[in-house]
C-alpha cells in the first residue's frame, strides 16, 4: 500500500506524469486555493494588465499537483516534510506540464525518522517551467508511520 | 548599465528599505476553519486520488481522522471575498501587498516557495499567520518589467498556539515595461 525506506535507493525515478493543461484546470486550482487574483481566472487582465501571454496556473495550486504527483509514488504513508519551488515560467492552458522526479538522497534522522529527498523539474516542450526539491518521510517498515510523529521526532 | 526607470525606481523605493525590511504583520486567524468540503475541492482540483483524502477508514488508521494535505496551507489563511462581518479588508497575504503599495509597484508574481510542515491540518482547525518581510532585494529588469524581488515568511498556528508551517514566498514587483 506504501513504499517502504528500503525499496528507495539514491537514483531511483518517479514515474512521469503528463498533465494536459486547461483553462478548467487553472481556474479550478485557483478556486480550490481560494486564490482570486484575477491573472488565474480573467484573460483579459492576464494579458492586457498582467502582461502574460494567457491565463497561467497559480502557485498554491502547482504545490498541490506537486504533492499528488509525490503521495501517488509513495502511497497514502508518506508524509510531505519541505517542499521548495522555483517558477521559471507561467503555465497556460493548451500546454502539457510533465512531470518527472529523480531521488538525491535518503537518510534516518537521530528520531528514527526515514527521509527521501527528490529534485523534480515540471517541464512544457523542451523548457523548465517550474523547479522542486521535496523532501519527504516514509515508513521504514510496516510498523513504522510517519504521522505519527510530532514534536522533537518531526524534523523536516 | 542600468536603465532610467532602474534608477528612478531605485531612487524612490531606497529610503523604504530600511523602515520596511523585518516588518512584522499579525495577520491574526484566517476567515475560514478547515472542513471537509475545501479538501474534497482540492483534491478534486488536483485529481489527487489518495485515500488518506476519500476514505475514514484509511484516515483514521494512518492518520488518526481527516487531516488536509499538506500543500492546502495558504487556503487557509486567505480572507473571503465577501464577508459581513469583516472588521477590516485585509488581503491575502496583505503584507506583500502593503509592500507593492508602499514601493508603488503595481504587478507582482510569485517567483519562488518553501514550505517546512509542523502538524496535520484538521478539520475545525482555524489558522492564524504572521507576515515578515525577510528581504527587499535590489533593483532589476527582466521580461515581465523593472522593480523590486522580496522575500515574505509566514508562519501558521493553529488555535492551540501549535505550528503548522513555515512558509517563504521570493516575490517579484514590477512596472511593466514600455512595448
Amino acid at each position: 500500500m506504501s513504499l517502504l525506506f528500503g525499496k528507495v535507493q539514491v537514483g531511483d525515478t518517479l514515474p512521469t506524469l503528463e498533465l494536459p493543461v486547461t483553462a478548467r484546470i487553472v481556474v479550478m486550482g485557483a478556486s480550490s486555493s481560494r486564490d482570486w487574483q484575477p491573472q488565474h481566472h480573467d484573460y483579459a487582465w492576464a494579458t492586457t494588465r498582467a502582461g502574460t501571454k494567457d491565463i497561467f496556473l497559480n502557485t498554491p495550486n502547482q504545490a498541490g499537483w506537486i504533492e499528488r504527483y509525490l503521495t501517488d509514488w509513495t502511497g497514502p504513508y508518506g508524509r510531505l516534510g519541505r517542499i521548495k519551488f522555483r517558477m521559471r515560467r507561467p503555465v497556460y492552458p493548451g500546454e502539457t506540464l510533465v512531470f518527472n522526479g529523480t531521488v538525491r538522497e535518503t537518510s534516518v534522522d537521530e528520531s528514527g525518522c526515514a527521509w527521501v529527498d527528490v529534485d523534480l523539474e515540471l517541464t512544457v516542450g523542451d523548457e523548465v517551467a517550474t523547479e522542486v526539491s521535496a523532501r519527504l518521510a516514509v515508513p521504514q517498515d510496516e510498523s513504522d508511520n510517519p504521522w505519527r510523529r510530532s514534536g522533537d521526532d518531526w524534523r523536516p | 548599465m542600468s536603465t532610467d526607470l532602474e534608477e528612478e525606481i531605485a531612487a524612490r523605493t531606497a529610503p523604504l528599505l530600511k523602515e520596511w525590511t523585518g516588518k512584522v504583520l499579525d495577520a491574526g486567524p484566517g476567515d475560514i476553519e478547515c472542513e471537509r468540503g475545501y479538501i474534497t475541492h482540492w483534491v478534486e482540483s488536483t485529481e489527487n486520488a489518495n485515500p488518506l483524502y476519500w476514505d475514514e477508514a484509511v484516515a483514521q488508521n494512518i492518520t488518526g481522522g481527516w487531516v488536509a494535505p499538506p500543500s492546502m496551507l495558504s487556503v487557509w489563511m486567505r480572507p473571503l471575498m465577501f464577508n459581513p462581518n469583516a472588521r477590516e479588508t485585509v488581503r491575502p497575504l496583505e503584507m506583500h501587498f502593503r509592500l507593492k503599495d508602499a514601493f508603488e509597484l503595481p504587478e507582482g508574481i510569485v517567483t519562488a516557495n518553501e514550505i517546512v510542515f509542523g502538524v496535520p491540518v484538521r478539520p475545525g482547525d482555524v489558522i492564524s499567520t504572521k507576515q515578515t518581510v525577510a528581504e527587499i532585494g535590489d533593483v532589476r529588469t527582466n521580461r515581465l518589467g523593472t522593480g523590486r524581488p522580496w522575500t515574505i515568511d509566514v508562519t501558521y498556528t493553529n488555535q492551540r498556539g501549535e505550528v503548522v508551517a513555515v512558509e517563504s514566498y521570493r516575490m517579484f514587483c514590477y512596472v511593466r515595461s514600455a512595448k
